[in-house]
């Protein structure tokens, strides 16, 4: 009887280990012979999508159909990733650790293409723009937000932006500003925004901040404060290093807490959460709750698109636009980014991967994503498209702030460098450090990131 | 002989030791590796990762955020897990002996509900209800009273709360099947000597289920440590780091700062504070049991 017992227990595990072993052959067995009998090739394709932003997804809807067509055997795997800006960050760096996760072409930040090139989660595309007669209509600036620091392509430019400040004009009006409203520098902004806080008792000044914000509370917040206080505040480019220690860096942070104490900008309940911009955007700057906001160049995309969320087409005449004037005045203060199409470093189809990153940024299609994301046209032939140039009332205004613009420091350790001020800006909002401290903190972060002799005081 | 013996009666074990090594000791393994290295999310140590020996562990030692988080974690466990599930589990459980068969019914099942939800589920209800415009300050509101930020004014409290409800069902399951155990005859006895509740409930109730409440204190510790799902979704750890437990703590270092290598070690350390804990209650337990030997 024991033998039996132990037979049977023996052969259990037997028959266990090879079920698994065959389970793993008969799955791969399996996936390869689909892929040779039809013989297909898929591409995967990962994108971001959200409440806020289903422009791409309408996009890739509407390429699919058309490329599948002009290419027979290749299938387009639609892959829309759900949340926020840095969810989506996070999934696809997840995405990249393994070869059968990754996907073929994907929606990329460009202030990430460095950081991530230095990963190896891009594919080289140096090779493919040069057989691409399109490239030539990309402008320079467009070209170099795809490009890593010895000038290799490795992701390709779908628009830029710019950013500047949304007012209501009735609540400016009521509060006894002049419009159209243009602070000259700090002060004049400061002494508009208090009267208009004297008049409306709401938020008088919406700037992002703190952790929750992410990349928006730089973007469309520090820094364009920042940026406003001299040149190069945060990256000294002649020498490539860091900027600790700067006097620009301590005005900066206390003008965000002269907002955040006087109780100009939102409350601080309200601004911790990530998702405060979708209030902001959605009822209060309509209903006066809200004076004024620093945002981006797309925001009208999100007005204008009739039966979204945040439908509301009498912006055009309800909504004013502002430059963010620099800390002393005399110049305009605006930051560029925008997101970018690149391919995966292991992707097993490069050529039919670029051939869809290709049609997705063709002529038509460039248009089409131009005028419905409110993107600031980075082809210089569609740039003078009639439907581009009347896409919404703001195009010439935040068009003409890029000739004055900034982009971020172009360097692998750029993101960690971010979450340090997004960092510091959360501190001086909850009041847990004085100026004096969050700066100290963020000179802290910044040389442990990139090391003592990578940094530079001013 | 015996050992030949002793080796084919153990053999049934193996595939479970095997499946135990690989899906338990692995990844502890693969964590500690990963936690003495410079691994991170994107960069180049994304693709050429350094050995940094106990780099991470000496910047933990080095990190404010890091204690908080360790305070955070207790505070959590010792409110949600020791002293709300597990209390109230037992209350309940007692309640129930004689309570009538509606109260017994309705009572398990709200508690029973929250349980066989999934995590993500009773953690957005529970977001919903302690929302400034959720239900919570509805209620408040027509009582009179004003509403209150409450995942931002006391997200601790809050994530608290949402974790008893959680997880009491556990509890109250562990403490129904031990005081079933009781004997009827010890019971009656107590009672004729005249013993009040109370005297009933810490002379001999308690000492009876003992065991059972030392493994259930083991289990729903170890459990409450690990939570995770239920306070990111609640408050993502914020507002300004006012609840980020030591898990929130570690994905946030790991995938947010994107530095995997930290988030490593901290999850290390996480797992040592875990085998503490259960060494405690092991320890406890077994001088239990030898007494009774």
């Amino acid at each position: 009887m024991k033998s039996k017992k132990t037979i049977l227990g023996a052969s259990a595990v037997a028959l266990l280990l090879v079920g698994a072993v065959s389970g793993c052959t008969a799955s791969s067995e399996e996936a390869t012979s689909v892929n040779s009998e039809a013989e297909q090739k898929t591409i995967k394709v990962s994108y971001l999508v959200n409440d806020g932003f289903k422009q791409l997804d309408d996009l890739f809807n509407k390429v699919k159909p058309e490329f599948e067509e002009k290419n027979p055997g290749v299938v387009v795997e639609l892959d829309p990733i759900t949340g926020t800006d840095s969810d989506y960050t996070t999934k696809l760096s997840l995405m990249h650790q393994d070869p059968s996760t990754q996907p073929d072409v994907f929606y990329q930040d460009s202030f990430l293409v460095r950081s991530d090139v230095a990963a190896g989660y891009l594919l080289n595309l140096d090779q493919y723009v040069s057989e691409w007669d399109e490239w030539d209509m990309f402008d320079e600036g467009a070209k170099g937000a795809g490009q890593d620091a010895s000038g290799s392509v490795y992701a390709i430019s779908m628009g830029t932006d710019s950013r500047g400040i949304y007012y209501n004009k009735p609540v400016l009006e009521e509060a006894g500003i002049d419009l159209p409203w243009q602070p000259e520098n700090w002060d004049e902004l400061m002494a508009d925004v208090r009267q208009i806080k004297e008049s409306t008792g709401e938020i008088a000044f919406n700037t992002y901040s703190g952790n929750g914000a992410g990349e928006g509370a730089v973007m469309q917040g520090f820094f364009m404060f920042l940026y406003g206080t001299g040149e190069d505040p945060l990256f000294d480019n002649a020498s490539g290093k860091w900027v600790i220690g700067s006097q620009g860096f301590r005005d900066s942070l206390a003008a965000y807490e002269t907002l955040f104490q006087e109780e100009l900008a939102a409350p601080v309940e309200e601004a911790a959460d990530g998702n405060m911009w979708q209030k902001v955007l959605g009822p209060w700057i309509k209903d006066g709750t809200v004076a004024a906001t620093i945002d981006g160049s797309w925001v009208p995309r999100m007005w204008g698109s009739a039966g979204g969320d945040f439908e509301w087409p009498e912006y055009e005449d309800e909504i004013g636009v502002a430059y963010m004037p620099s800390q002393d005045g005399g110049s305009k203060v605006t930051l560029s980014g925008g997101w970018t199409l690149a391919l995966g470093s292991e992707t097993e189809h490069p050529e039919e991967a670029f051939a869809f990153l290709t049609e997705a940024l063709n002529y038509e299609n460039a248009l089409k994503f131009y005028v419905d994301n409110a993107q600031i046209a980075v082809r210089s032939d569609v740039a003078q498209d009639e439907a581009y140039q009347s896409a919404n009332k703001f195009v010439p205004f935040f068009t003409d702030l890029v000739s004055s613009t900034n982009f971020r420091p172009a360097t692998e350790d750029y993101p960690r460098i971010s979450i340090a001020v997004q960092q510091a800006t959360d501190d001086i909002m909850f009041g847990n450090k004085t100026v004096e401290e969050a700066a100290a903190a963020y000179d802290q972060a910044v040389i442990d990131i990139v090391g003592e002799e990578n940094v530079i005081r001013k | 002989m015996i050992s030949t013996r002793n080796l084919k009666r153990r053999l049934p074990i193996l595939p479970s030791f095997l499946m135990l090594a690989l899906f338990m000791a692995g990844p502890i393994v693969w964590a500690l590796y990963i936690s003495l290295t410079n691994t991170s999310l994107t960069g180049t140590a994304a693709q050429d990762s350094q050995f940094i020996g106990l780099d991470n562990y000496l910047t933990m030692l080095g990190d404010p955020d890091f204690p908080n988080a360790v305070w955070l974690t207790v505070v959590f466990v010792v409110g949600s897990a020791i002293i709300g599930q597990n209390t109230l589990g037992l209350f309940l459980a007692i309640g129930f002996r004689s309570a009538s068969k509606a109260i017994k019914k309705t009572t398990s099942a709200l508690v029973m509900a929250a349980w066989m939800l999934p995590e993500i589920v009773v953690a957005f209800a529970a977001y919903v209800f302690f929302n400034t415009d959720g239900t919570l300050n509805q209620i408040l509101l027509s009582l009179g009273v004003d509403p209150i930020a409450w995942l931002f004014e006391a997200p601790m409290l809050a994530i608290v709360l949402a974790n008893i409800w959680r997880g009491t069902a556990f509890s109250l399951l562990v403490y129904m099947a031990a005081l079933d155990d009781v004997p009827e005859e010890i019971t009656e006895a107590a009672r004729i000597d005249g013993a009040s509740s109370s005297q009933h409930l810490f002379l001999v109730t308690l000492p009876i289920i003992k065991n059972s409440i030392n493994t259930n204190l083991m289990l729903i510790t170890l459990q409450t440590l690990s939570v995770f799902t239920l306070v990111y979704t609640m408050t993502r750890g914020g507002p300004s780091g006012k609840s980020t437990t030591l898990p929130v703590f570690a994905y946030d270092q790991a995938f947010r700062v994107a530095d995997i290598g930290y988030g490593a070690a901290i999850s290390v350390v996480m797992i040592l504070i875990g085998v503490i804990f259960s060494v405690i209650y092991l320890r406890l337990l077994r001088s239990e049991g030898d007494k009774n030997e």
